[in-house]
Formats: structure tokens, C-alpha cells, sequence
């Protein structure tokens, strides 16, 4: 609620004049009843037509006022609501990409765009309809009432005990529906999800004939959802009948008392009227508020699940600024380094120890699950480790400036993932201030550009997610991406599964050839991908349990020879 | 010209056609809607009825002393009941409604739902799930609130105002001809306030999708964002995007909001009419009537107050209408797909399938101008790997597809143990059958709920047990409740490789007489692979087991390798023949491994 309420301060005028103005217009139809009393007892009463010529004409210019009034306010109510709203919407995606991996994967991707999207939106309802309502119609409601007292004291009680009971009415109906209408909404999500679920495991369910039993399991879900809604539904329609019947009844008390009080001289027919007409205004204006509140509600929990992403303070670890050593021959130092994420049985890395030197071509490799994409992930400080450091030119990851240290690092994830728009949008991101020809000798070294270029050269479209480009071509723009970006420290994590022998051959030539003295880091199945680097690097379950040349390893290492030899298809048939 | 009006006719007939469809569809329940109906028509009556018995009180009590009160005293209790009444059919009525649709959208549902498993496959595939999913949830409940509240709000708002302005004319001719009069006015300003803020809204509509793509595309690739250095950069396209997006949606929210006061307005317009001739005409009656009652005119303002609001109302419930009358035609579309041809009846039972199979000149395209299999002629012993290879869009999966009857062949045959595969009952075949595919479906459940889809019967022994084999009862293990955890929709947290493990352990659980593995160890690493191969060799042993693989190092010991290449089998042998004859599968055999004769370095 604090960030809506910052959000709402810089359109503070708008903020407070929309639902002032609405107070007014608010005033002037309280007046009409007045003016109506006047009609029937002076004009009607009196046989005076110049004066209910005069009073209608003024109740069409107190309509007029009033439109003025409630336009002006419609204005500024949207124009505090969406301008809030967007602020919001703003500060929630700046949040959100500065959110480290930790927190990204805790929250997760689906969760973060519905806060940014649905829930901000609802946000955007609730504020519009609330500056617009929700101080009028109690203020209707309570005008009528004050109102009512000053046309006549006795016969207005009866309205001060009419408006708690009605409250308590649509509070009672409002309070224990919505709980139920959460019950429903987490049914629905039930019966959506068994629904993409069928289509999505279609060749699943066949298989194992389970079409009959899925349908079975959808008809007991929605017939649940049913009879839930139809229990929700018989409750929330008491609200409008009951309202309706109290206003009513208040209206009979108020005609018996009327009639006394007109037999004794104490009131008029045109108060009795007025009275009257009171009361229909303050049962139109319950009417919408109790439509007001199931959305003002909504729009509370949106603005709650918002804050609980914006009260995040999950920053990482940081020591004092220090300055880097580019000279120091040991590049990368892990020392010691152990993680374990939260809600995992087990550690991811333990105890690990290791120097890459600088320009050094180290393979990392290790079964599913042993920790490899979480090791080079230390390096660009995505992550913090549990215990131990990890130093890049000498420093702690911690001492820097996190943009600083990784505007020296490039690094293709596992996921290829390429944004819509053209090649050079998607090198641009990596590095704005490439060249044309930068582009394109990073477009060269990747093995893609001749690939490109078929397809447009630096222009060529890309479709969301890449779908225009194979996985391997998708593999290689990754890294021309990384490339681009001239970095010191280049770490492919499993960039090249999709390449064939010849390809990825040619790519890590290229990279082994590059002027700078990069130093690179390669995550790889295939122990054929690492023979050539300088040292390959064995993760067993979090542990580094080999490092050496290939050669080296195959004798030293089981997990390495274990490896190799799974990989190494006619072993068996070679040694008949 | 002439067209579009034909079109326009067709339109019209159709949606009469839907409309009765639904109608037959609530067809046995039609007795509440006849109430609900009846009964609004009654309780809309009634509460017009209201204010006049109101206004006959107001009538009795002139002034001091002049008090009807035996008079009120009876309008009071026919106030009274006519009150209770009106409650409790406005009550009854929304119940009614809730009932119907609740039953509708249940009945409609579950009939969709029970379609999915009758579609045949080529509809399900060529559309994304998310359209069929909007269709059994979205479109059926835009039904419900549309078709059948929408209706009732259309008949109860239609009634009022007809009621209003008859009881108007009751009251005083003059004073209803003055609110007919007026009426056009509120037509014309709702009409005015609806199209303009519906460009506004699809402007809003169109932004907003534009920016839900990027904020979707963006944070879904936050990592890669954040690997790249690109936050501001993003920040800064997601503000252009944002401020467009603000000023659009400034203009819609502003403009609708519009209907509101300036329907107000046209009551206040309305009101003061009645005011001032309700007045003047309680002074002097017109062309010899008498002069209305001031007790008249109290009611005659009272409708006036509301005069307008059921037009509001009834723009509203148009669009609402038209909405659901385009779901439901939707809906029924799903209901009408043509679906899979039932089994014949007669089908022969499967018992103890000896697992030969054969391919007769077997022909196959998923579009009639682009042939994929062609003339495909193989005979498979019982108990033989077939593995099958080849680039990718080669039809290895198809070959798949048409052994599980995904698809059926379009010309020629595919015999298990010499019966044609069309001759039997799908749901038998595919029991022989235990099939894993390289993208793991994962389902909301626990993780022993998932393994035990196919038998579901199975007790948690023989659950862990088939685990252990398929390498994954370790780390089910190291998950928070153990074969207890609930995995979300997809899987969650796990890796690809860890969910193709959980699909193998499925299979091991049911222990069919054929395998069939479609890339399943694709991303699993090469140890776990090799460990999981050897577990399955265990269980292929006198299976039928058909293999398909990128990775050959996955395929070398089958006894058949089929090699195929733009929809033909290009080559068939052992890995060993194969190699010999340095054809297609000796290139991409080097491809793959770089040609390096490996066999030399093994000692």
C-alpha cells in the first residue's frame, strides 16, 4: 500500500480534487429533495407557478453544476489512477530487473509479469473507482441523514437505525463471501489446470488410456466448483433483496410517524416527501457500494502481492570497493567455495577449489544435477556463495561493482534465449556500442554469420524466443551475443549440444583464436568437446573430483573415464 | 453491398440456430428458467408498484389535522406485503439464475472436457493449448454471465422502463409524453459515450498487449538480460512502452467513465420535467382532467429518479450479449469438431502380443501436399530394438505417431502380430505399448501421484522400485517430502533431464510388452544415460522396443538401425553394417564424433 501511496503523491492535486469534487456534486443532490419540498409546500401549497418555474429550472442548473463537477472529476480520478498506477507498473519492472537470480527463481518468472500485468490493472480499478466512490456514497448516505435530520429530527431516527442495519447487512454478505469467492477462484485455477494439462499431455493420457479416468477426475472438480458457486451464489444474493427490503421498511416506519407528526402539525407534506426521496437516495448509493467494495477488495490483495515484491530487499552480498589486479596470473580463484540453496536437501557445491589462469582454456564437465552451471555462475556474481570466496583479478566478486565486474565477463546460459527484434537489436543489447564490423566478426567467430547474413545480414528479423532460427543457430547467435561484448572472461555453459562435430569443431578454433588473451570457461557433455582445452575440470554431486588434461583424467580420474567411456559408442564392439 | 447484407441475414439465422442450441441444451432443466423469468416479469411489476402504493400514503396525510389513518393504515400493509413479495421473488429469481448457470457452465464443461480425449490428434496439435483452454473456461463463462443474466437484466431492465412509463401514463398522460419525450436523449448520449471510448478502448486493448508481450519476453529472460548488462537499456524500452500504454489508457478510462455523469445529467434533465409539469399540473388539470395528486407526484418523481439507469443498464448488456453469443458459437465449434473413428466394436482383445511387427507399403502426410512416409515396407521380429535415426524433420517421430495411432497410416498397413493396427481397439493397443517422449509432461501432483499415472493402482513398493530403476529414486529422495513433494503444472524446479527420468519410471512401473523411446534420454547426461540403457536392455529383453535418437551413441547395440532421410529409410543394418558401407549413417556417425577411429584409443 506505502508504494500505491507514494505512487498517488506525485498526483496529489488530482488525488485530492477528484473525490473534493465528487463531494460536491455529492452536496448539490442532496439539495434537490429541498427543492422539491419547497415545490410542494410553496409552490403547489401556495399556488405561486413563478416560483416552481423558478425551482425547476434551478434543479436543471444544479444538474449542470453537478455534470461540470463530476467530469472534471472523472478527469482527475483517471488521471490519478492510471498515472499512479503506471508509476507503479515502473518502479515494479525497475525492481524486478534488478531482482539477483536467487530471487528470480524463488518468485519466478509467471508470478512476476501477473503482478506487472493483472494485478497492476487491478490496482488501476480499484484506485479510479475508489476516489470516485468511495468517499461519495457514504457521504451521500450520511448526508441524507444529516439531511433528514434538519428537515425534521423525530422522523429521521428512524434513518439512524436503518443505515447500521444496512451496513451490517452488506458487511456480513460482503465478509463471508469473499472468502468464498477465494475458495472458488483457487477451483477454477484447478479445473484451467487439469484442462491445459489434458491438451498438453494428450499423447501421455492416450498412452496409458487414461481418457476416461481423466474425464471422471474433471467431472468431480467442476461439479465441486458448481456446487461451491451455486452455496456463494444463494448468500451474495441475499445482499440486493434484503437492502431493498430494509430501505422499505424504513419507508413504511417513516409514512405511520409522518402521518402522526403531519396530524399533529409538526411536519409538512412536502418534508414527508423530502424524507421520502432521502431515503431513495441512500439506498441507490448502498447499492453501489456494496459493488464497490468486492472491487476495492480485489484491488487490495492486487496492491498487497505488489508491495510483497517491492518490500523485497534481496541485494547481494558486498564488501568495500577495492581495486582489481589485471596483471595477477590467476584469473578466476574459487577458494573454498560451498552453496546450497534454500529448500535444497543438499549442497550444490561443496569445498570447491580451483585457479583458472589468465587466457587459460578450462572445460568443465559432470552429470546432471553436479553443480557446473552453478560454479560458473559464481563468476559474474549472479549468486553468492554459501561459504567461501571467489576472486577475479585478485579481488573478491563481493568488492565490485557488479555492472563493472560483469562488463568484463560474457556468458551464454544453457537457454539460448534470443529477444524479438533484429540481430544487431539483440548484439546491441549485449554491447551498445558495437561496430557494424564488430558485429560482425563476433557473427564469424560464432560459425552464424554466413547464416545471417542468408537470412538479411545484422537486420534479419528475429521472432520471439528465436523461433525463426534453429537450435544450433539459435546456440551460436548466443554466443556471438557474448562475444560482442569483448570480453576477458568468456563462459559458454553447454553452448554448442546442438552443434555437430565439424561445427562446434570450427567454433572452439575460432574462440581459441581470438586476439585477446580471453580466458575461457566451457561446461560440455561431450568429453570430445574438451579434449583440447588446458584443463577439464570433473563435478561429481557438487564436488570437484578431477582436474587435469584429457589424458590425465582418463587415468586418474573413474567419473572422467566413466564419462568418456558412455560417450564413447563402439567401446564395447571395438574391444571384440 | 448486396453481399453484406446476406452475410449480415446468415449471421442473424446462426446466432438464432446457437441460441436455440443452448436453449435445447438446458432442456430438461427448462423449469427454472420459466420461473426465473416469470418471475422477474412479476417482481419488476411489483416494485413499480412501490412508490405509487407510497405515493397514495403521502395523498392520505394533506396536513394538520386532515390525516387518513385508518386509509394509510391500508395502504401501509398492502405496502408492506407488496414489499415482502417483491424481496423475496428478487431473491428467488437471483437464485434461479446462479442455479441455471451454474448447471449450464458445469453440463457445457465437462462435455468439452470429455471431447479432448475424443479430438483425433491433428486438431490438438495444430492449435496451441491455450486456445482450447479459453474456449472450455473463458467462453463458457462468458456464457453464463452474458447469455443468461445478460438476458435476465435485459428483460427486467426492457420491463421497467415499459412499466415506468405505463404507470407514468396511468398517473398523468402529460407527464409520460413529457418523459417519452426526453427518452431519445438518453439513448443518443449512452450511443455518443459507447463509441467513442470504444476506439479508445481498442487503442488501450492493443498497448496493453504490446506491453504484456514485452514485460513477459523481458522478465522472462531477465537472466540472459542481467548476463548481458542490458537492465537499463530494457527499463528505459519498457518506459517508452509504459508512457504510451498511460496516455491510452488515460483517454479509455476517462471517456467511459463519461456515461455516468452524463446519463445523470439527462435524469436531472428528466426530473426537473417532471418537477415542473407535475406541479403545474397538481394546480390545474389539463384538458378537463382533474389535478394530479401531490401523493402522484411524489411517485412520478420517484420513477423519474430512476428513469435512466436501466438504459445505462441495457448498453452494457448489448455488448455483454453479443460477446457471449460469439463464445458460445465458439463453443459449439469444439463441441462439433469431427472426432477419432470409435473402434469397431468387434475388435479383437489383445492377450499375449508376441510384439511382431509390419509395415506394408505404409504412406503417411500430415497435409495432403506435403507427403511425409513413403511406401515404407519393414518387418520387426518379436523382441528385436529397432533404433531409428536421421536428421531432424526426417519423420522418425511420425514413425512414432502411427505406431502409438496418433494418426493412422493413409495408405498401406501397420500389423502387430499380423493384425492390421486399424482393427483394433486404440485403448488395447496402446496398453502393449510404454512410450516416453523427449518433452516430459509433468502434472500438479505428487511426485508419486505422477510416476503412477499408468497404473494407478500400484502400491508405493513397487512405486520406489520402479524409481530406483529409472535412476531417479535419489533425488525424488532429496526433494523436501520425498515421492510426498507436489510438483507444479511442468515440473517446477526440476531439470529436464531429472523429469525425463520420472517419464522412464512411469514406463517401468507398467512393464508393457513394447517400448517405445521417443529422444527420451536426450538431455540426460551420458553416464545416467549408459546406467539407465543398461536397466532398459534389462527390461527390452524379449520386448519390441523402438528407439529414437539424436544422439547415436544411444543406438549402436540395436539390433536394427533404420536410417531415415526425407521420409524414407534410406538404410537399414547393424551399427556395424552400417559403418562398413560409409554411407548416410557413417557421415553423420562422423559427425557426431568427428570420425576419430575412438576405438583405437580404448585400451
Amino acid at each position: 500500500m506505502k508504494h500505491l501511496f507514494g505512487q498517488l503523491k506525485r498526483f496529489r492535486a488530482a488525488t485530492i480534487l477528484a473525490p473534493l469534487l465528487k463531494l460536491a456534486e455529492a452536496l448539490l443532490e442532496l439539495i434537490v429533495p429541498l427543492i422539491v419540498a419547497k415545490i410542494v409546500d410553496d409552490g403547489i401549497g401556495g399556488g405561486d407557478r413563478t416560483l416552481i418555474v423558478r425551482a425547476s429550472l434551478f434543479l436543471v442548473l444544479i444538474g449542470f453544476v453537478g455534470l461540470l463537477f463530476s467530469v472534471t472529476a472523472q478527469y482527475f480520478a483517471a488521471r490519478a489512477a492510471v498515472g499512479a498506477t503506471n508509476g507503479l507498473r515502473r518502479e515494479l519492472f525497475r525492481h524486478a530487473t534488478g531482482l539477483p537470480f536467487k530471487a528470480l527463481d524463488e518468485i519466478g518468472a509467471p508470478t512476476l509479469v501477473t503482478r506487472l500485468t493483472g494485478d497492476v490493472n487491478q490496482v488501476r480499478s480499484g484506485v479510479n473507482l475508489g476516489l470516485r466512490l468511495l468517499l461519495r456514497s457514504p457521504f451521500i448516505v450520511f448526508g441524507a441523514l444529516i439531511m433528514a435530520f434538519t428537515v425534521d429530527a423525530r422522523s429521521a431516527l428512524i434513518f439512524s437505525v436503518m443505515i447500521p442495519v444496512l451496513f451490517l447487512v452488506a458487511f456480513a454478505v460482503t465478509l463471508t463471501t469473499i472468502p468464498l469467492y477465494r475458495r472458488s477462484q483457487a477451483k477454477l485455477d484447478r479445473v484451467v489446470g487439469l484442462t491445459r494439462e489434458n491438451l498438453t499431455g494428450v499423447r501421455v493420457i492416450r498412452a496409458f488410456g487414461r481418457e476416461d479416468a481423466e474425464v471422471d477426475r474433471f467431472r468431480r472438480e467442476s461439479e465441486e466448483l458448481s456446487s461451491l458457486n451455486r452455496f456463494v451464489g444463494r448468500i451474495s444474493a441475499l445482499l440486493n433483496p434484503l437492502t431493498y427490503v430494509v430501505v422499505n421498511l424504513a419507508v413504511i416506519v417513516l409514512l405511520r410517524t409522518g402521518a402522526i407528526r403531519i396530524d399533529a402539525g409538526n411536519l409538512s407534506q412536502g418534508e414527508l416527501i423530502a424524507l421520502y426521496n432521502y431515503l431513495s437516495q441512500i439506498l441507490v448509493e448502498l447499492l453501489k457500494l456494496t459493488s464497490l467494495v468486492i472491487t476495492i477488495n480485489r484491488s487490495l490483495a492486487s496492491a498487497k502481492r505488489i508491495g510483497e515484491i517491492l518490500d523485497r530487499r534481496d541485494a547481494l552480498d558486498s564488501l568495500p570497493e577495492e581495486t582489481p589486479d589485471r596483471a595477477t596470473p590467476d584469473h578466476v580463484v574459487f577458494r573454498g567455495v560451498s552453496l546450497t540453496y534454500p529448500g535444497a536437501a543438499g549442497p550444490a557445491l561443496s569445498g570447491i577449489d580451483l585457479s583458472v589462469g589468465r587466457g587459460e582454456k578450462l572445460g568443465i564437465i559432470g552429470g546432471t544435477g553436479s553443480g557446473k552451471s552453478t560454479l560458473t555462475g559464481l563468476i559474474p556474481h549472479f549468486l553468492d556463495a554459501t561459504e567461501g570466496q571467489v576472486l577475479v583479478d585478485g579481488i573478491d566478486v563481493r568488492a565490485y561493482d557488479t555492472d563493472a565486474l560483469r562488463r568484463g565477463i560474457g556468458i551464454v546460459l544453457q537457454e539460448p534465449l534470443l529477444f524479438s527484434g533484429s540481430v544487431r537489436d539483440n548484439l546491441k543489447m549485449a554491447n551498445p556500442d558495437a561496430t557494424d564490423a564488430e558485429m560482425e566478426s563476433a557473427l564469424a567467430t560464432a560459425q552464424i554469420l554466413d547464416a545471417v547474413n542468408e537470412k538479411g545480414g545484422l537486420d534479419a528479423k528475429i521472432e520471439q524466443g528465436g523461433r525463426n532460427f534453429s537450435g544450433g543457430q539459435r546456440q551460436r547467435l548466443a554466443v556471438a551475443r557474448a562475444l560482442v561484448r569483448r570480453p576477458e572472461i568468456l563462459i559458454l555453459d553447454d553452448s554448442s549440444s546442438a552443434l555437430d562435430y565439424q561445427t562446434d569443431a570450427r567454433l572452439r578454433a575460432a574462440i581459441a583464436a581470438l586476439p585477446e588473451k580471453t580466458t575461457v570457461l566451457t561446461i560440455s557433455q561431450r568429453t570430445s568437446s574438451l579434449r583440447d582445452a588446458d584443463r577439464i575440470a570433473v563435478l561429481d554431486e557438487g564436488r570437484l573430483v578431477g582436474l587435469g588434461t584429457h589424458e590425465e583424467l582418463l587415468a586418474t580420474c573413474p567419473v572422467y573415464a566413466e564419462i568418456d567411456a558412455s560417450q564413447n559408442a563402439d567401446g564395447k564392439e571395438g574391444a571384440v | 453491398m448486396k453481399k453484406d447484407r446476406i452475410g449480415l441475414k446468415e449471421t442473424r439465422r446462426s446466432s438464432r440456430g446457437v441460441l436455440r442450441r443452448l436453449l435445447r441444451e438446458i432442456g430438461r432443466d427448462r423449469a427454472p428458467l420459466v420461473l426465473s423469468l416469470l418471475l422477474s416479469v412479476v417482481s419488476a411489476a411489483l416494485t413499480l408498484y412501490v412508490p405509487i402504493l407510497i405515493g397514495r400514503a403521502i395523498n392520505l396525510a394533506v396536513g394538520q389535522g386532515a390525516v387518513d389513518f385508518a386509509g394509510i393504515g391500508r395502504v401501509l400493509v398492502a405496502l408492506l406485503v407488496t414489499v415482502g413479495v417483491t424481496g423475496l421473488f428478487r431473491y428467488a429469481v437471483e437464485v434461479l439464475n446462479n442455479r441455471i448457470s451454474c448447471d449450464v457452465v458445469r453440463r457445457l464443461r465437462i462435455r468439452a472436457f470429455g471431447k479432448i480425449g475424443r479430438l483425433p490428434l491433428s486438431y490438438i496439435d495444430s492449435r496451441g493449448s491455450g486456445e482450447t483452454v479459453s474456449r472450455i473456461v473463458t467462453d463458457i463463462d462468458t456464457v453464463s454471465d452474458g447469455l443468461l443474466i445478460g438476458f435476465g437484466q435485459l428483460l427486467t431492465g426492457v420491463l421497467t422502463i415499459l412499466g415506468t412509463l405505463a404507470f407514468l401514463f396511468w398517473l398523468s398522460w402529460i407527464l409520460a409524453l413529457i418523459v417519452l419525450l426526453v427518452t431519445p436523449l438518453s439513448l443518443f448520449a449512452a450511443r455518443f459515450i459507447a463509441s467513442r471510448s470504444h476506439g479508445y478502448f481498442l487503442k488501450q486493448a492493443t498497448l496493453n498487449g504490446e506491453e504484456t508481450a514485452f514485460i513477459d519476453e523481458m522478465i522472462g529472460g531477465q537472466k540472459v538480460v542481467q548476463s548481458l548488462g542490458a537492465e537499463e537499456a530494457t527499463r528505459e524500452r519498457f518506459d517508452a512502452i509504459n508512457d504510451r500504454f498511460g496516455r491510452a489508457a488515460l483517454s479509455a478510462v476517462f471517456f467511459s467513465s463519461l456515461t455516468n455523469p452524463v446519463t445523470r445529467f439527462v435524469n436531472a434533465i428528466v426530473y426537473a420535467a417532471v418537477a415542473l409539469a407535475g406541479a403545474l399540473l397538481t394546480l390545474s388539470g389539463v384538458g378537463g382532467a382533474a389535478p394530479l395528486s401531490v401523493g402522484a407526484l411524489a411517485a412520478a418523481l420517484a420513477y423519474a429518479t430512476q428513469y435512466t439507469k436501466p438504459f445505462n443498464e441495457i448498453s452494457g448488456v448489448v455488448t455483454e450479449l453479443q460477446n457471449a453469443m460469439a463464445s458460445l458459437s465458439r463453443v459449439f465449434s469444439l463441441l462439433d469438431e469431427p472426432e477419432e473413428k470409435p473402434s469397431k466394436p468387434d475388435a479383437p482383445s489383445l492377450t499375449e502380443v508376441a510384439g511382431r511387427f509390419d509395415f506394408d507399403d505404409v504412406s503417411f502426410s500430415y497435409s495432403p501436399d506435403r507427403p511425409l512416409l513413403k511406401h515404407i515396407s519393414l518387418r520387426v521380429r518379436p523382441g528385436e530394438t529397432v533404433a531409428i535415426v536421421g536428421p531432424t524433420g526426417c519423420g522418425k517421430t511420425t514413425l512414432i505417431n502411427l505406431l502409438m495411432r496418433f494418426y493412422d497410416v493413409c495408405d498401406g498397413a501397420i500389423r502387430l502380430d499380423g493384425a492390421d493396427l486399424r482393427e483394433l481397439d486404440r485403448r488395447e493397443l496402446r496398453r502393449q505399448i510404454g512410450m516416453v517422449l523427449q518433452d516430459s509432461w509433468i502434472r500438479a501432483g505428487s511426485v508419486a501421484f505422477n510416476l503412477a499415472i499408468g497404473r494407478p493402482e500400484a502400491t508405493r513398493e513397487e512405486i520406489e522400485d520402479a524409481a530406483r530403476r529409472a535412476h531417479c529414486d535419489g533425488f525424488i529422495r532429496r526433494m523436501p517430502d520425498g515421492y510426498d513433494t507436489v510438483l507444479p503444472e511442468g515440473g517446477g524446479n526440476l531439470s529436464a533431464g531429472q523429469k525425463q527420468l520420472l517419464s522412464i519410471a512411469r514406463v517401468m512401473l507398467c512393464l508393457p510388452p513394447i517400448l517405445i523411446l521417443d529422444e527420451a534420454t536426450s538431455s540426460i547426461d551420458t553416464r545416467t544415460e549408459k546406467k539407465i540403457r543398461d536397466a532398459l536392455a534389462t527390461l527390452s529383453e524379449g520386448r519390441t522396443s523402438f528407439i529414437v535418437a539424436h544422439r547415436l551413441s544411444t543406438v549402436v547395440s540395436s539390433d536394427l538401425i533404420l536410417v531415415m532421410r526425407d521420409g524414407d529409410i534410406v538404410e537399414t543394418g547393424t551399427h556395424a553394417d552400417l559403418l562398413a558401407a560409409g554411407g548416410f549413417y557413417a557421415a553423420l556417425y562422423e559427425s557426431q564424433f568427428g570420425g576419430k577411429p575412438k576405438r583405437r584409443e580404448t585400451p
